[in-house]
């Protein structure tokens, strides 16, 4: 069993009258993002009233969509931005007389996500229909795994910097109640100006992971960190892409406050949250809502808000049909789904037609953080650059490529990859592998440096440079610009002779001082 | 001698082609039309069919029995290019782009599809009379030996009000085969849908054990207890159109995964070392006391052949009525969500909101049956009623379930009881009471089969004392088929079942027909 919250509690820093009713919704925002949670959990003053401070309690529910070729109970091939409705299979389209038939590569992907965060996973689990009537839910159910889920009981842990400095981290964990595999449903295009919807069915039926987590976090950063640690290892697992801008991810936050010893508070659901920096700003902005509802006698509805990010804000959601009774039955078309392990596995049982937990468990990758530990140990670098380099894509490979090309010290090398060309590709918006200098013309280039032949000035001008990619060597760049050092004595003292040969009236007034 | 779809042996020696057989059936479809057995009759599709079977048979290569052989589909499986309407407001017009495996299957093997069969809407009924395209006849109304029997005796001479129905809901299915329009039909079995027409109609009904075929492409009553149903007029041609559709589907999850191996029944059955089932609590109230004799009878012929024949008892049985309408009307509430308006199918031209164009779509879309069923099936699952009644009577099914495996497990190898209450009533007198009573009281002895996913099969018996077939039921072990159907073969042979007497049959000198038929009492 791990920590329940954070211990960190929620203080009121503004001063008295600075908000109360009818203050701007940007005014807010901006408390919210002064009062951001203090990942120590500093003793924090009273509130107004003179009670206790408020503790705020963040939980998460995030759908990740399955990296798969085709849908999780059709044949249907999965790909973003393809033309409207066209993978679309009779299934998906909730023709009459068709049955779900579910997808291998999608229980492969749910079970290694679930051993990646270490959850137990459950030998047979069950299919449910959920039932709500929606334009781009063709059924008017989706099958879900309400009752026995395919993993349970799991946890994340993720690093969090104290005070905004990466070099003061905490490493905090999350308890994950359970992994479902379900289908996603497809998208409506409401048009007001023709009162149409439209709907596109190319999504309905993807698969997707739900991922619960226990309401463990106690802000917007904390809630942010776990989410981005859940993405680097689903992106290292490649059960999902998890990138959130094209919806592979999504995360709903419950947000409740309530003063300490007391029991929770009445939660809000937040939705329409499209990036980790929205979810941290989404979350602080709601706490901060609460609690200066509840400060204002006022209380708070079980409600789901949805997260403006335009205005910073959070704003009830229109509720689609009031209180739903999603009317839960079991999927009565798919058995059971049995998985096997060693010990369980059937002799004559056919391969292809099993799913071997051990089998998959054998084949895991390095999960993120075990990742970091070997950086760390096997180049001798700080914990924080191996954070700065798993967090981009392909960093890793580049550095350990350029370490192995270099005589430079890696913990020299981590400088410059960081520094240096991060700041470059990120001005571009590139990622390392689409860097236009590779990691072998920056080993090329380190190597100079670390052979004394050109400075660090000029090493920065060359990979300059470099950046244009021109296809010239990093030699070529120094010779052709002059910036070699030069290493001979005489042709040093030549040079000095020329200028102070060149300069007598100067040199004069200096010796006579 | 090879009892099976003599019809075929006919093919393959010439003495009819299969473009004649077909002709010949759609000959007959148009002139007993009256019995409204057809809501679709593909007569382009299923000539063009024959036709290739033809060249077949004339290259010396039919794919195998059922080639060139004219056979009809319950309205309730998907045909390509051919409507399926679940004789439904809902569907009416609606093609499908694709075959019921089931349906694929039959083609497979050369089949010709003459047609949709008549049901009642979405198969919710056990009549054929609830469908929007009008109840189905039973052509014994118009046989013979029920004119000769009974319409002396009724009131009324005018005929329209004398007809019988035939049961349901794959009424029409039952119809097509008994009235010689086709030689094999497929209906569904929820709860009774396939034997308790052919009970009516005088028919061998077989419904296979859950999960030996595809209900890929069936639209579905009951997902957990639907399984596609045989009509053929012998249980021969019923084992040989089971071998032909039975086995595993990758379409259909709940499907066996061991390879079904298709049998053919001994031409001398022996049953001298079974032991026969009799259900005390099947001695239901409202058992008709003619019904109640040919059972008993039934069972001496078990006990003269030197079968073992002992009462058993299966004492959750009786529950099993109220705890389907709990699981049917769940599973439809469900099943029927799809039908919106808008990927397929009927759609109201209220446009105020997506809402409202949803709530109109069904209100004319459904008839009262359905939108019945999905209501009460709504309230079942409604969160605070959930354990109550779904989780309840999904543990009475598994009682029920259990009262069989204890029989099956204390050495008894088949049960023997009535398929229905009595014989075909009147429609005049059917519609008097609504759907729901009717159902519960149609489905008494056939249901506790679907709840265990037990096969079971109808096989005419005799004729009432008014001239309407009756039939009795044998149920199985799971995947028992074989035993089952020998016993059912043996049956059929020691109670000469006649033959119906049909002027528009003889009209059409079906000779051929005949002599199939006959094949089974030689």
């Amino acid at each position: 069993v791990v920590a329940r919250r954070c211990g960190g509690v929620w203080r009121r820093v503004w001063q008295h009258g600075a908000g109360g009713p009818g203050a701007a919704p940007t005014s807010r925002g901006q408390r919210a993002a002064a009062t951001a949670c203090n990942a120590r959990g500093r003793a924090a003053p009273a509130g107004k009233s003179g009670l206790a401070p408020w503790v705020p309690v963040v939980g998460l529910e995030i759908h990740a969509q399955i990296s798969s070729n085709s849908k999780l109970f059709s044949g249907s091939q999965v790909q973003f931005a393809a033309p409207p409705n066209s993978l679309v299979s009779f299934f998906d389209a909730s023709l009459p007389g068709t049955l779900p038939v579910l997808n291998r590569r999608c229980v492969e992907a749910a079970v290694m996500t679930g051993l990646a965060l270490n959850c137990s996973i459950n030998k047979k689990s069950l299919f449910d229909r959920k039932h709500y009537f929606y334009a781009d839910l063709p059924a008017g159910y989706q099958i879900t795994q309400q009752r026995v889920p395919i993993a349970v009981n799991g946890s994340l842990s993720y690093n969090l910097c104290i005070d905004n400095k990466m070099s003061q981290m905490v490493t905090k964990t999350v308890r994950i109640k359970q992994i479902q595999l379900e289908q996603d449903s497809g998208k409506s295009l409401h048009d007001d100006t023709r009162s149409q919807t439209l709907v596109d069915l190319n999504r309905a039926g993807v698969g997707l992971m739900e991922v619960v987590m226990e309401p463990d976090m106690c802000c917007g950063e904390e809630a942010a960190a776990a989410v981005r640690e859940l993405q680097l290892i689903l992106q290292t697992l490649g059960s999902s892409q998890a990138v959130m801008a094209e919806g592979q991810l999504r995360v709903d936050a419950n947000v409740s406050v309530h003063r300490p010893g007391e029991p929770y508070g009445v939660r809000t659901e937040v939705k329409n949250i499209n990036s980790i920096r929205f979810l941290a700003k989404a979350v602080d902005y709601e706490i901060q809502r609460q609690i200066e509802e509840l400060e204002n006698g006022g209380t708070i509805l079980n409600e789901t808000r949805a997260f403006d990010a335009k205005l910073g804000c959070t704003v009830p959601m229109r509720d689609k049909e009031g209180k739903q009774d999603y009317r839960f039955m079991p999927e009565p078309n798919l058995p059971p789904l049995i998985l096997y392990d060693a010990k369980s596995l059937p002799a004559n049982m056919n391969h292809q037609q099993v799913v071997n937990i051990d089998w998959i468990h054998e084949r895991l990758p390095d999960l993120p953080s075990v990742k970091r530990a070997k950086l760390v140990e096997r180049y001798g670098i700080l914990p924080e650059h191996s954070f700065a380099l798993l967090n981009e894509d392909g960093l890793t490979e580049f550095f350990e490529n350029v370490v192995k090309q270099t005589q430079m010290k890696p913990k020299k090398v981590i400088g410059w990859i960081l520094n240096v060309l991060l700041s470059y590709l990120k001005q571009h918006s590139l990622t390392a592998k689409e860097s236009p200098v590779s990691s072998f013309l920056l080993a090329d280039l380190l190597n100079l440096l670390e052979k004394k032949e050109i400075s660090s000035t000029a090493a920065k001008q060359v990979l300059a440079e470099l950046w244009k990619g021109e296809g010239k060597t990093p030699l070529e760049i120094v010779k052709e610009k002059k910036l070699e050092l030069i290493q001979d004595q005489k042709e040093l003292e030549q040079i000095c002779q020329a200028v102070i040969d060149g300069q007598e009236n100067e040199v004069i007034m200096m010796v006579l001082g | 001698r090879d009892w099976r779809f003599q019809v075929s042996a006919a093919l393959k020696e010439g003495h009819v082609t299969p473009t004649e057989l077909c002709q010949r059936c759609l000959a007959l479809i148009k002139s007993t039309k009256f019995l409204n057995a057809y809501i679709t009759v593909a007569e382009e599709t299923a000539l063009k069919q024959a036709e290739e079977s033809e060249k077949r048979y004339k290259r010396g290569q039919p794919l195998g029995v059922l080639d060139g052989i004219p056979v009809a589909v319950k309205d309730n499986f998907n045909t390509a290019g051919i409507e399926t309407t679940c004789a439904s407001n809902m569907l009416k017009g609606y093609i499908s782009p694709y075959n019921a495996t089931v349906v694929q299957k039959l083609l497979d093997q050369g089949a010709v599809l003459l047609g949709k069969t008549n049901l009642d809407e979405f198969a919710m009924g056990s009549g054929s009379t609830d469908g929007v395209f009008g109840p189905v006849r039973n052509p014994w109304s118009y046989s013979r030996q029920y004119k000769e029997k009974s319409v002396p005796k009724l009131r009324s001479v005018d005929e329209e009000s004398n007809w019988v129905i035939t049961g349901g809901s794959s009424g029409g299915s039952a119809a097509a085969v008994s009235s010689f329009t086709c030689f094999a039909a497929l209906g569904s079995d929820t709860g009774g849908s396939t034997r308790n027409p052919a009970a009516h109609c005088g028919v061998v009904g077989l419904k296979p054990t859950y999960g030996l075929i595809s209900r890929h492409g069936l639209i579905p009553l009951v997902n957990s207890m639907d399984v596609p149903g045989i009509l053929t007029r012998c249980v021969d041609d019923a084992a040989v159109v089971l071998g032909l559709l039975a086995g595993h589907d990758p379409k259909d999850s709940t499907t066996i995964q061991d390879n079904f191996k298709p049998f053919e029944l001994p031409n001398l059955p022996d049953v001298s070392k079974l032991s026969i089932g009799i259900p005390k609590e099947y001695h239901a109230p409202g058992l008709s006391s003619e019904i109640l004799a040919l059972w008993s009878k039934a069972a001496d012929f078990f006990k003269n052949a030197g079968a073992k024949v002992i009462e058993v008892s299966l004492p959750h049985t009786r529950y099993s009525i109220v705890c389907y309408h709990v699981l049917c009307t769940a599973e439809v509430a469900s099943n029927m969500a799809r039908f919106d308006g808008l990927e397929y199918g009927h759609r109201s031209d209220m446009n105020k909101s997506t809402e409202s164009m949803y709530a109109a779509t069904r209100r004319e879309g459904f008839n009262d049956v359905v939108r019945g069923r999905i209501l009460s099936g709504n309230y079942f699952l409604l969160k605070q009623n959930y354990e109550n009644y779904f989780i309840k009577a999904q543990k009475v099914r598994r009682l029920i379930a259990n009262d069989f495996l204890k029989v099956f497990g204390s050495g008894v190898d088949i049960l023997l009881t009535p398929t229905t209450l009595s014989d075909a009533v009147p429609y005049t007198e059917f519609i008097k009471e609504d759907n729901r009573t009717r159902s519960t009281q149609d489905d008494i002895f056939t249901q506790a089969a679907n709840m265990a996913g037990l096969p079971a099969i109808n096989v005419p018996t005799a004729l009432s004392e008014r001239g309407l077939p009756v039939g009795l039921q044998f149920i199985g072990r799971s995947f028992q088929e074989k035993q089952l159907l020998t016993v059912a073969k043996w049956f059929e042979n020691q109670v000469k079942f006649p033959m119906i007497q049909l002027e528009e049959v003889k009209r059409h000198n079906l000779d051929v027909f005949q002599h199939e038929k006959s094949a089974s009492f030689s």
